[in-house]
């Protein structure tokens, strides 16, 4: 046993920054785990905000016609003049429809947006 | 027989700021991905202005005013569904169908799936419905044309093919997309100008209500029959809600966007402009509540400006709504035609001598000259109740393909095959006996000639049962696919 010089060991601190930006889309890539679970709460968040865009749609589709049919004497209401009904499916319908739209867009993007920084954290 | 010079004028131009624009987007169609999809790259206001000129067909222009004045509230429906549908295509469908890269419906089925046979019957679905959309725009024309020249009803229908064929064959969907937007923004203009000058009028009469004998049933957002109207009723607004996602000449607009954010932004702009565009219909069904009469519903649109101001003024604005007609007759063809072209070039004409932008005119020529043959001798239906057929068949088969291939991961080639058949054999159903002439009454007549009730929720029930029972047939690549059609495009992934 000879006893020679220790071997040279190079002590570093704990890296700074990071010099290359690894994001975690190789785990969807991969399709590790970890990459299923981030798509699948993303995919279940976005069916969620579609079905809660379309049920008040298809509610008032139903409801309308039910409700005519029921109480059929509902069609001599009359608003300014104009029948309720022409004045709910000739007019009133149409803002609604582009305001749903309108505010599926601006939280799906959240959804896409949050799913986008989670995947982009770089790791370490 | 009425021959109106300014009417004919008004045609005249439209044909040819048609053609006019359409060669002059030709400079700009430089490969077989600018014939087909525009290269990828139309901005949203650009392209919904084209969707929306695209979309809004005879049956809106002028079948949708017609039938609000003959039948009432209930007819509203149409328009409402018209536009909803969009709504539930933004939720469902548009930024995972752009994201999924696939160029018409049947790639899209393939790229899903990984079947042939799929793909194949997903492009018999395609030029069945394109052609059963295509027959009433041509037969619109045909009596336009003839009401307000006099001229043989096939000469409209020949005039609008004529006029598409070209356009197709010179540029493709690149300058179509320039033709639509114009028309979008001409239809709107035709609609609204007579409008406020008709309202103007019905003011200066010191706003006469409609004459004696019309009771409170116009005012009725059912159809008339109790059960059987609501029932069709309901049925309306499924066919029309879910139908317009599987329309062939809606889905393929959406490739053309740069990407899902975009398919996105593009159809909340097209909510908005179908949305300002059917305000004005059911005026013109109110104002011929009061001036005009319910025999000819069709022309209603036509000859209510002629029926309320007199003389030379009158002429005009018919002119300008005559144009409007033509330019949504126009638009709806070339849209559909150039889809239907789409999917023959790709799927019929693969594996001929025929390739490329030669196929592809090959393929425009049999996309338009068959409806157009059968428009001359099919039996008229009404514009906006052919139109409901097809919004029909469309739920019935695409939808649940669209929205299971989406959202599900189980769905299988063999349980697409049997929805996509049950969806079509029991909607088809419906189309055969709403044209043939043999008629019943009560419930057997209500079920069939608004299958949509039924017949789509049988296609999902099929779709997703025969799915299940072949569990193990699940394409291998179908959760790649799925990361696909759901991941923003900002994340760099494989897309593979």
């Amino acid at each position: 046993m000879s006893i020679g010089p220790p071997e040279r060991v190079r002590v570093t601190g704990p890296p700074r920054r990071t010099t290359s930006r690894r994001t975690r889309a190789h785990e969807i890539d991969d399709q590790t785990l970890l990459g299923a679970v981030m798509i699948q709460s993303l995919l279940r968040a976005q069916l969620r905000l579609a079905v809660l865009t379309l049920a008040p749609l298809f509610a008032f589709a139903v409801a309308l016609p039910l409700t005519f049919h029921l109480f059929p004497r509902f069609s001599d209401l009359r608003v300014a003049g104009v029948p309720v009904a022409i004045l709910l499916l000739g007019v009133l319908i149409y803002p609604v429809l582009v305001l749903l739209g309108w505010s599926y867009v601006r939280r799906a993007e959240r959804h896409e947006r949050d799913f986008a920084e989670l995947v982009e954290i770089a790791e370490s | 027989m009425i021959t109106s010079v300014p009417s004919v004028v008004a045609v005249a131009l439209v044909a040819v700021a048609t053609l006019a624009i359409g060669t002059w987007g030709l400079r700009f169609s430089r490969t077989t991905s600018d014939f087909f999809v525009a290269s990828r790259s139309v901005r949203p206001a650009l392209n919904a202005s084209a969707i929306g000129g695209e979309y809004l067909s005879a049956a809106s222009f002028l079948g949708v005013a017609g039938l609000v004045l003959v039948f009432g509230a209930d007819m509203l429906w149409y328009p409402v569904g018209w536009t909803a549908g969009y709504l539930v295509l933004l939720v469902l469908v548009a930024a995972p169908l752009r994201r999924s890269g696939a160029y018409t419906l049947p790639d899209f089925a393939e790229a899903r799936l990984a079947s042939a046979r799929v793909r194949t019957t997903c492009t018999l679905l395609v030029v069945a419905i394109g052609w059963l959309y295509l027959v009433p725009q041509f037969q619109g024309a045909g009596i336009t044309l003839e009401s307000t020249t006099g001229a043989p009803p096939w000469l409209g229908a020949m005039v609008v093919a004529g006029v598409v064929l070209v356009n197709v064959l010179s540029g493709g969907m690149r300058s179509i997309t320039f033709v639509q937007a114009f028309q979008y923004w001409l239809k709107l203009t035709a609609l609204l100008v007579p409008a406020v000058v008709m309202v103007g009028v019905w003011l200066g009469d010191g706003r006469p209500g409609p004459g004696a004998g019309s009771g409170g049933d116009w005012s009725l957002p059912l159809g008339e029959g109790g059960g059987q109207g609501l029932y069709l009723t309901w049925s309306l607004i499924i066919a029309t809600f879910l139908g317009t996602m599987g329309l062939p000449h809606v889905v393929v607009r959406f490739y053309t966007n740069p990407d899902g954010r975009a398919a996105r932004r593009t159809t909340v702009v097209v909510l908005a402009l179908l949305s300002a565009f059917y305000l004005l219909p059911p005026v013109y069904a109110a104002l011929g509540r009061v001036y005009g009469d319910t025999t000819h519903s069709d022309v209603l649109v036509l000859e209510l400006p002629r029926l309320m101001v007199p003389g030379a003024a009158g002429e005009l604005l018919s002119a300008l709504v005559t144009a409007g007609a033509f330019a949504a007759f126009l638009s709806t063809s070339s849209g559909l035609s150039l889809a239907v072209t789409g999917v023959l070039t790709q799927d019929v004409f693969r594996g001929t001598r025929l390739t490329g932008v030669r196929a592809f005119r090959v393929a425009a020529v049999v996309a338009v000259v068959t409806p157009c043959v059968a428009a001359v001798s099919a039996p008229d239906l009404g514009i906006a109740k052919a139109v409901g057929l097809a919004f029909a068949v469309a739920a019935s088969t695409f939808c649940p393909l669209l929205v299971l291939g989406i959202w599900w991961r189980g769905l299988t080639d063999v349980g697409a095959l049997a929805g996509l058949g049950a969806g079509f054999v029991s909607s088809g159903i419906g189309v055969t006996y709403s044209l043939s002439p043999y008629s019943t009454t009560g419930w057997v007549d209500a079920l069939l000639s608004q299958p949509a009730a039924w017949s789509v929720p049988l296609a999902f029930v099929t779709m997703y049962v025969v799915s299940r029972a072949t569990a193990s047939r699940v394409p291998p690549h179908v959760r790649r696919f799925m990361v696909r059609l759901h991941t923003p495009e900002a994340v760099a992934l494989d897309r593979g």
